[in-house]
């Protein structure tokens, strides 16, 4: 069978070996996701972060993001590998953003690397859009009243960061102390940054 | 298998040099997709609990990256997950744990399902 399935997205091939394995009782996709979450450290949050912390520190920086996010991104060498448009929404104290894929599980993975399973959980996806204070509540974020809540739909073309807020209190730390209070929680907007 | 078992196992067992080394940064593997992860972590899980040999298993993937590189420039950029899942294919194929019929047929099934309702697999 060599190259045989090569026509096939490799997405769709994978998805189908281990659907197939799994009828079979030889794997379970709990042991799978278990190992990658394991191995998988470096790609991920940290890349976000520092874009994060960059727009934090560097005006010019945050108005390049938030103007053009895929350029702007690349800027410190993080690259889609697909094309796909990284926009950044910036979260302030009156305006909160929070980002979902309704229809399956559409992720700025290039900055925010593997998406978490609640990411791809329906009750989130469906109840974000719905009620998007209680999910958040749920989620242990509680917004003032008033504040606006808006929520973005990534698609295969769109994916969407949070620029998160800034904690008051961490004015005398460098971009590099920054970058890591930056979460990936944040940066989807189910969580705000918190001074350490 | 040492046969302690165990994840620690299996990523001493990785490859840190050589053709069948997987991509790294500062140490840390890295996955350009989901996907990717995906395969590594099936065929991670398989070698843990003792379904298929690693060594086995990497002697697939070299000889699938070493046909890549012979059938390509050496300027082109080489997908190391699409080579191990290749490898992968083959070892399963060959070991009666995944028949390519019904892989093919598997594949087309759920392709029509994203069709149908995820219009976009991520």
């Amino acid at each position: 069978m060599t190259g045989a399935q090569e026509h096939l997205d490799p997405a769709l091939r994978v998805e189908a070996l281990i659907s197939l394995l799994v009828e079979q009782g030889l794997i379970d996709q709990a042991a799978i996701d278990d190992l990658i979450k394991t191995y998988e450290q470096s790609i991920g949050p940290m890349n976000g972060a520092k874009v994060v912390a960059r727009a934090w520190t560097d005006p010019e920086y945050r108005e390049r993001l938030l103007a053009d996010g895929t350029a702007a991104i690349a800027e410190l060498g993080f690259n889609g590998q697909q094309g796909e448009h990284i926009v950044v929404l910036e979260n302030t104290p009156t305006v909160h953003h929070v980002v979902v894929c309704t229809l399956c599980s559409c992720y700025p993975w290039p900055v925010l690397g593997l998406p978490p399973s609640w990411y791809k959980d329906p009750a989130y996806r469906s109840g974000i859009v719905r009620e998007p204070r209680k999910v958040l509540a749920q989620l242990g974020l509680e917004l003032a009243e008033g504040t606006d809540i808006r929520v973005f739909d990534s698609s295969s073309e769109v994916r969407y960061m949070v620029l998160p807020e800034r904690p008051a209190g961490t004015e005398h730390l460098s971009e590099e102390d920054l970058a890591t209070l930056v979460t990936r929680d944040s940066m989807v907007g189910v969580a705000k940054v918190s001074a350490p | 298998m040492t046969g302690q078992g165990g994840r620690a196992d299996t990523a001493y067992l990785l490859d840190s040099a050589g053709p069948a080394a997987p991509p790294r940064n500062n140490g840390e593997l890295v996955f350009a997709a989901p996907w990717e992860s995906q395969a590594f972590g099936l065929v991670v899980a398989l070698a843990d609990s003792g379904r298929i040999d690693w060594e086995d298993f990497r002697q697939y993937l070299i000889a699938d990256i070493a046909a890549w590189e012979s059938s390509h420039d050496l300027g082109d950029e080489r997908s190391y997950y699409r080579c191990w899942l290749t490898a992968f294919e083959r070892l399963a194929g060959q070991h009666g744990l995944v028949d390519a019929d019904d892989l093919e047929g598997r594949a087309q099934t759920l392709r029509h399902d994203g069709q149908r309702g995820t219009a976009h697999r991520a």
